[in-house]
């Protein structure tokens, strides 16, 4: 799973969650993998993310190295920081792990890359 | 499929595409190509803007046979599938998208605002069947296209290619995703045929294009019949033309061409006899 991911998912589709992000990431198999960089996709896509949550993320699986805090100013023409930016969010994968939901603490086990969103009977909500 | 009847029937999605029905889709050429075919139309009929990348969510993905197609197009995308093991294909053919294990009758687990498209290759209908006895399938399908609608983006489509069994559940489905605020409705391609028919359920946001475009194989205009005064004559009025005439050889490539099939366009030696010493 990547951290793009990682910035969308949101567990309020459980029971008795309001908001549910960001989740909390535990990875214990992360691993790097070779993304074209497309510089307009990212800078599309950094307008649309939490980056607070994004740099939390990055902290949990100790790679917010060189990472600012905030986003950079006029970050559509600064190549360096939309790099930085692409190696995070589409380079870097959690192959094994867990996510855990920050307001009920349940936890979605990452396997094989993919992320379990299932849920069990008496978590869905008005499904009743 | 249609030598063994409708899969849903057979069990659950999650139990159905098992390692053996997930191994057809990495290595059956026609069905993979159906699949392609089915995901290229969906593309075209969500319309998204060119030489924009986008952000796309793939309901059902599988082995992201349609995401394959999203990659080409230079878009980024992220499957959703409740198989197991048609999901470990897809990592196996190493495809560019995220992929994400869940059910689409659980709601969609996003941030609202996320995705600027959203398309489905034949996966809606499951959504209709009820699986588990806590399962209600419109009360699934509405709480899978509310959630859908609150992670779309302002004037983002969504395109659903589906198998519906009967015009109960079409009526089902389109009717809960207009409760969630979804406009739209079914673009149908080559309604004229069994086979090469194939349905679009296309959903729209507010705030963006809402021209539902048309299906293919539909520019005959039938729908209105043509006036005229003169008298018919008795012949004419008995129907079919005599076979094997050049009528009807004619009339039988238009139906074919409206079915959407292979025909050899009409020309002067359509329906003429051959000669002897051919």
């Amino acid at each position: 799973m990547k951290l793009l991911t990682h910035n969308m998912l949101s567990s309020n589709f459980v029971k008795g969650v309001t908001k549910g992000f960001p989740l909390k990431i535990m990875a214990s198999k992360i691993e790097e993998k070779e993304v074209d960089f497309n510089p307009e996709f990212i800078s599309r896509m950094i307008a649309k993310l939490d980056w607070p949550a994004l740099y939390t993320a990055a902290g949990d699986i100790k790679k917010a190295e060189g990472l600012p805090e905030t986003i950079t100013e006029n970050y559509e023409s600064n190549e360096d920081f939309l790099k930085i930016a692409h190696n995070l969010l589409l380079q870097v994968e959690i192959i094994e792990g867990d996510l855990i939901c920050p307001e009920t603490g349940r936890k979605f086990p990452i396997t094989n890359g993919i992320p379990n969103m299932l849920l069990h009977e008496d978590e869905v909500t008005g499904d009743k | 499929m249609a030598s063994s009847g409708r899969p849903e029937h057979q069990a659950p999605p999650e139990i159905f595409y098992n390692d053996d029905e997930a191994r057809k889709y990495s290595s059956n050429s026609r069905m993979m190509e159906i699949q392609q075919q089915l995901s290229e139309r969906a593309l075209e009929l969500l319309a998204l803007p060119e030489d924009k990348p986008c952000f796309i969510l793939d309901v059902g993905c599988g082995s992201g046979l349609s995401g394959e197609c999203l990659t080409e197009e230079g878009h980024v995308w992220i499957g959703i599938d409740i198989s197991s093991s048609m999901l470990d294909v897809a990592v196996d053919r190493e495809v560019e998208g995220d992929l994400i294990l869940g059910d689409m009758g659980y709601g969609m687990p996003f941030r609202p605002g996320t995705f600027d498209g959203v398309i489905s290759i034949s996966a809606l209908q499951w959504l209709c069947n009820a699986d588990k006895k806590y399962h209600q399938p419109h009360k699934r399908l509405f709480k899978f296209f509310s959630t859908l609608y609150a992670s779309l983006s302002r004037g983002a489509k969504a395109v659903f290619q589906l198998y519906p069994e009967n015009s109960a559940q079409l009526e089902l489905i389109t009717c809960q995703a207009m409760k969630a605020g979804f406009t739209g409705g079914l673009v149908v391609d080559y309604p004229n045929s069994t086979k090469a028919k194939k349905m679009f359920l296309c959903l729209f946001t507010s705030g963006g294009n809402c021209t539902l475009p048309k299906g293919l194989g539909t520019d005959v205009s039938d729908d209105q019949v043509a006036y005229s005064d003169k008298r018919l004559t008795f012949g004419k009025l008995k129907g079919k033309s005599a076979k094997k005439s050049r009528d009807w050889i004619i009339e039988k490539k238009e139906r074919r061409r409206r079915q959407g099939r292979d025909t050899r366009p009409d020309s002067k030696y359509t329906g003429r006899k051959r000669k002897p010493r051919f």
